[in-house]
């Protein structure tokens, strides 16, 4: 789907590229991160940085082929310039390196595999999100400061699934008394739920990013078992996007992230109230984050003037990220992935009874990877 | 450990129920029609959406349950009076094409209708908590309506089949169609019938498990690669082949999760174990189907009669 | 509970595939129904690069790979009647042999290493080796699936398929979900690869030459067996002679040539991932063969061209494509018997006044 938007009729308009998930599995996410974007684009009039801009929205259905047709479009045909808007890790690896090569920029509004955020980074590449071990460290960090010494870690049987036990561990010092690894897609965890009572750990640990979360805490939560051994994982499972589906089954959990709706600041206030304005819902992670990846653009292409054919002075602006994050502060480290505060947040009910989550503790000041020290650049 | 045995055994029989519900109308419908339906998925699929709707607007899991049933039947109706009924004349692939269609058109118009995100479903009242079915062994209560569900659909089916008209006639248009058609049964309508009836037990299946799954759109399609691997080692078009079939693969399932990554580490270096055991974990009824293949081609009940 | 018996009916023996008990003749007119569409897919580019849409290359060079994919499914489906609902799986594990070969080729490490020694990144190469795996891998799933038939093996190899898709998702060394990028286009003998124009002609030159190959075996002694154990297995077995090791030969061919298409797919798009694998694909492909018609190996390219390019525009046009690609393919399922190939010959033999169809 290509869709015009703003001053799209405006002949120096910058051409953007916003390629994310509409359809098929993870549709949700892909509409939320376009949702964000866009509302900031609206907010500013049909302007990032007081820049008029025209922006594609394409679908790539959750599938690396289609990713990586539909980015080759964009870049060859629709002659963007800059690019975001991929949820998934694996299209990510497919599309980024190749239009960064093609100095476009890509300013990842969700994924941030450890390949981007090491050896393989790029100068056209920024990731507006956080590198993708980032949210389980922080859960491992609020683990570790709630004093819980015995965990069961479970994660899906694929490379991501495997980086987020990693990255739990990078600051969980105390015993992982077994790691289960589930399938993908997986519906039924009676197996694996019966293991944990089995176990009697102190805590368990998911990342079961989608349908697969729902499944499981809906099911840890019909054993019994959330009363007694308590659930934590990453913002993934217990997001706004997901928790109307979950419903009070989250009640409780404790999760680890880099934002959260009752962040006190003033850009934080009007962005929720904005997107409940504009969207009739609570805005997510993903929604932030797209949000973001747009005002990030928007530093560039202030810095630059518009003119985007000035490559050096767009990255330098966006390197500097001057804009009035939601998060607070927010800046790049060398690698261009965010140098940020990171939460332990909880899920509890607001006064209109709907489920959120509210911020616990900061685990994490600054928040720097742990591949930013292999990124050579400059 | 014997009490975790127990439980395992039966989360592998909730399982086996479950697909057992699904994998009856596939069969049924496969084994007296020869249709293949591929869209018996998305049927599974409407009955918990359905359910999670009607939950939502009137505070009832169990009128969501007893609505889903109807609306799911009616759309299988739908489906064969539309489609399937153009098709039987026709081969299995001009059957494949169809039903695919179905599955991509159903699939978008539940996202068109209830949005990209999934639904909300939750336990009925009666059934939330759980009961101690052995000392220490606390077991979901929903876990157990959903055996006993299964459990009555079984009988239901066996009676239905075994003693009444319409089983006569199922029996009969197995064996030959065309007979039971020169003998002036309304075959058109007994086809109608039992699609129907394949909807509302896709439908029923879909409306209890939606309280322990996510509802969301596409999750027919897992189900039904699930519900083909129990009719092929029940042998396909045997009532009593899918119900063995899916005890079978739901116990291979739950157990292989629950035991082979212990097996693993127990014979292989603790790096390699996990991912081999995960990985054989989820090959496990693959396994198991072609191995049922290599004894017995037409499944564990099929050809037999 | 009666167990029923599918196979016990009064069911006609050729239900599998009505539109491939070709009256005589039929063999040749498919014949130039090939040749018109690899003369289509000759041009295609030439025009499309003239007129400045160099991505409608790219397009033309897809309907050219998954038309290969097609016409060895078609293979199957048509000439041997075993329709299989795993083929895609094959598609993917060509596509992996490029990827690992690529790995290796790149001194990096992995759990094949000791079969992938030093790697390759040469198509002369990793083509053979592509055919090669995906040979390999179908025979022990042949030799199981094929001893059943009709919906049987529908379901079987649709299940086998998906249990390839885990392995690959779990398979760290080689990326797993994530993927393998290809950095760059295999090379082939010195050919410049990376130029759009010159791929395409050695994706169309491999299609052309399975399609004249697809012919030959058709009307070979080895063609009409198959199609006579498709047609009758019994008179077949009456005669003393099972089937079986035909049917695997076969299962096995078209897995190669499967493979073949994956390498091709994964050096279009430089990148390897297991979404082939995936038992939609596996839809996508059947459906090709099904739109297009299955009675020709011309009519699965047609297919695959019809679908690749429905998908292309609906996808622009609407991010709910599947809401109006799903109708139009049952409407393909009910009115357009036969397929596109098989519609054309009726209209054309009403034309001449036959009747005689």
């Amino acid at each position: 789907m290509t869709m015009a938007v703003g001053a799209a009729e405006a002949a120096d308009a910058v051409k953007i590229g916003l390629l994310t998930t509409l359809s098929g599995d993870g549709a949700g996410l892909g509409v939320d991160t376009r949702d964000g974007f866009m509302l900031a684009v609206t907010e500013a009039g049909g302007m990032l940085g007081g820049v008029p801009v025209d922006v594609r929205v394409v679908d790539d259905a959750r599938k690396p082929e289609t990713a990586v047709q539909a980015a080759d479009r964009l870049v060859s045909e629709d002659k963007v310039a800059l690019m975001t808007g991929i949820v998934f890790s694996n299209l990510a690896l497919a599309v980024v390196p190749r239009v960064t090569r093609d100095d476009v920029i890509y300013v990842s509004s969700n994924a941030g595999p450890s390949q981007l955020a090491g050896a393989g980074c790029h100068p056209n590449y920024f990731n507006a999100a956080y590198q993708n071990d980032n949210l389980h460290e922080a859960t491992g960090a609020a683990v570790e400061q709630a004093g819980v010494k015995r965990m069961v870690l479970i994660a899906p049987n694929y490379p991501a699934g495997k980086d987020s036990l990693t990255g739990f561990k990078r600051y969980f010092k105390g015993e992982v008394v077994d790691e289960i690894y589930t399938k993908l897609g997986q519906l039924d965890y009676a197996a694996e739920i019966a293991k944990v009572r089995a176990d009697k750990p102190d805590g368990v640990f998911i990342f079961l990013p989608g349908g697969m979360g729902i499944n499981f805490v809906k099911q840890y939560d019909q054993a019994g078992l959330k009363g007694d051994i308590k659930l934590f994982g990453p913002a993934f499972s217990f997001d706004q996007d997901v928790l109307p589906a979950v419903g009070d089954a989250a009640l409780g959990v404790i999760n680890g992230a880099q934002w959260s709706l009752d962040l006190d600041n003033a850009a934080n206030k009007a962005f929720v109230a904005g997107f409940e304005a504009a969207y009739d819902r609570l805005p997510s992670v993903y929604a932030m984050q797209g949000y973001e990846a747009a005002h990030i653009m928007g530093a560039g292409l202030k810095a630059a003037g518009g003119d985007v054919s000035k490559l050096d002075d767009l990255r330098a602006g966006m390197r500097k990220a001057d804009f009035d994050s939601v998060r607070g502060e927010f800046r790049f480290g060398t690698n261009q992935h965010p140098v940020q505060d990171l939460y332990a947040r909880e899920v509890v009910k607001d006064d209109k009874g709907r489920l959120v989550n509210r911020i616990v503790s900061k685990v994490f000041d600054d928040h720097v990877d742990a591949y930013a020290a292999d990124c050579k650049m400059n | 450990m014997f009490a975790l045995l127990i439980e395992q055994v039966l989360n592998g029989l909730q399982l086996g129920v479950m697909l057992f519900m699904i994998a009856a109308g596939l069969t049924l419908v496969f084994g007296v029609m020869g249709v293949l339906n591929l869209a018996h998925g998305a049927l599974y699929m409407v009955g918990a959406f359905a359910a999670a709707f009607i939950a939502a607007e009137t505070g009832s899991v169990v009128l969501g349950i007893l609505v889903a049933m109807p609306v799911a039947a009616l759309a299988g109706l739908l489906i064969e009076r539309l489609v399937i009924a153009r098709l039987y004349a026709r081969d299995h692939l001009d059957q494949v094409l169809a039903t695919f269609g179905i599955v991509l058109f159903a699939n978008e118009m539940m996202r068109i209708l209830f949005g990209p995100r999934p639904l909300f479903l939750n336990v009925p009242d009666f059934a939330a908590g759980t009961l101690e079915i052995l000392p220490g062994v606390p077991y979901p209560v929903w876990r157990l309506v959903i055996i006993l569900v299964g459990l009555v659909v079984a009988g239901g089916l066996a009676l239905l089949i075994e003693r009444s008209r319409l089983g006569m006639l199922i029996r009969a248009g197995a064996q030959n169609r065309r007979m039971v058609a020169a003998l002036g049964v309304d075959i058109g309508r007994l086809y109608a019938v039992l699609f129907a009836l394949g909807g509302l037990l896709a439908g029923l299946a879909g409306a209890v498990a939606g309280p322990v799954l996510a509802v969301q759109v596409g999750m027919g399609e897992p189900v039904l690669i699930l519900a083909f691997v129990v009719i092929v080692i029940g042998g396909i078009g045997s009532v009593r082949g899918a119900f063995t079939g899916a005890l079978v693969v739901g116990l291979a399932d739950t157990l292989g999760r629950a035991y082979l990554p212990e097996l693993a580490r127990a014979v292989l270096p603790p790096a390699a174990a996990d991912q081999i055991g995960a990985a054989l974990a989820s090959m496990t009824i693959y396994l198991l189907m072609a191995l049922v293949l290599a004894i017995r081609p037409k499944g564990v009940f099929g050809g037999r009669d | 509970m009666a167990a029923i018996d599918p196979h016990s009916t009064a069911r006609p023996p050729a239900a599998l595939a009505p539109t491939a008990t070709a009256p005589t003749g039929h063999a040749a007119r498919g014949g130039h129904a090939s040749i018109i569409v690899v003369l289509l897919l000759a041009l295609a580019p030439l025009v499309a690069s003239a007129a400045g849409a160099d991505y409608l290359v790219a397009l033309t060079t897809r309907i050219a790979i998954w038309g290969l994919a097609a016409a060895s499914l078609q293979m199957l489906i048509g000439a041997a009647g075993l329709p299989s609902l795993g083929h895609g799986a094959f598609v993917g594990i060509g596509a992996y042999a490029v990827g690992v070969a690529f790995h290796h080729a790149q001194g990096m490490d992995g759990a094949l290493g000791f079969l992938a020694g030093g790697g390759a990144d040469d198509l002369l190469v990793t083509l053979p080796v592509a055919a090669l795996a995906a040979a390999l891998i179908a025979l022990p799933i042949g030799a199981i699936s094929l001893r059943t038939s009709g919906a049987y093996f529908i379901m079987i190899t649709l299940a086998f398929s998906q249990m390839l898709y885990f392995v690959t998702v779990a398979f760290a060394d080689y990326g797993g979900e994530d993927g393998l990028s290809l950095w760059s286009r295999n090379t082939a003998a010195g050919l410049d690869t990376g130029d759009a124009i010159v791929f395409h002609y050695i994706c169309l030159g491999l299609l052309a030459l399975w399609l004249a190959l697809a012919h030959r075996i058709a009307g070979s002694r080895y063609g009409l067996v198959l199609a006579a154990a498709r047609d009758d297995d019994r008179r077949l077995r009456a005669l003393g002679r099972s089937p079986y090791g035909l049917r695997l030969a076969a299962f096995m061919a078209a897995a190669a040539v499967a493979g073949v298409a994956g390498a091709l797919n994964a050096n279009l798009i430089g990148f390897v991932s297991p979404t082939p694998l995936a038992w939609t694909t596996s839809g996508e492909l059947m459906v090709m063969v099904v739109l297009g018609g299955a009675a020709t190996p011309a009519g699965a390219v047609i297919g695959a061209a019809i679908l690749v390019v429905l998908e292309e525009m609906l996808g622009r046009w609407t991010e709910h494509w599947a809401a109006i690609l799903g109708p139009m393919l049952v409407l393909a399922a009910i009115f357009n018997r036969g397929g596109v190939l098989g519609s054309l010959s009726r209209i054309g033999g009403r034309l001449r006044g036959g009747g005689r169809r």
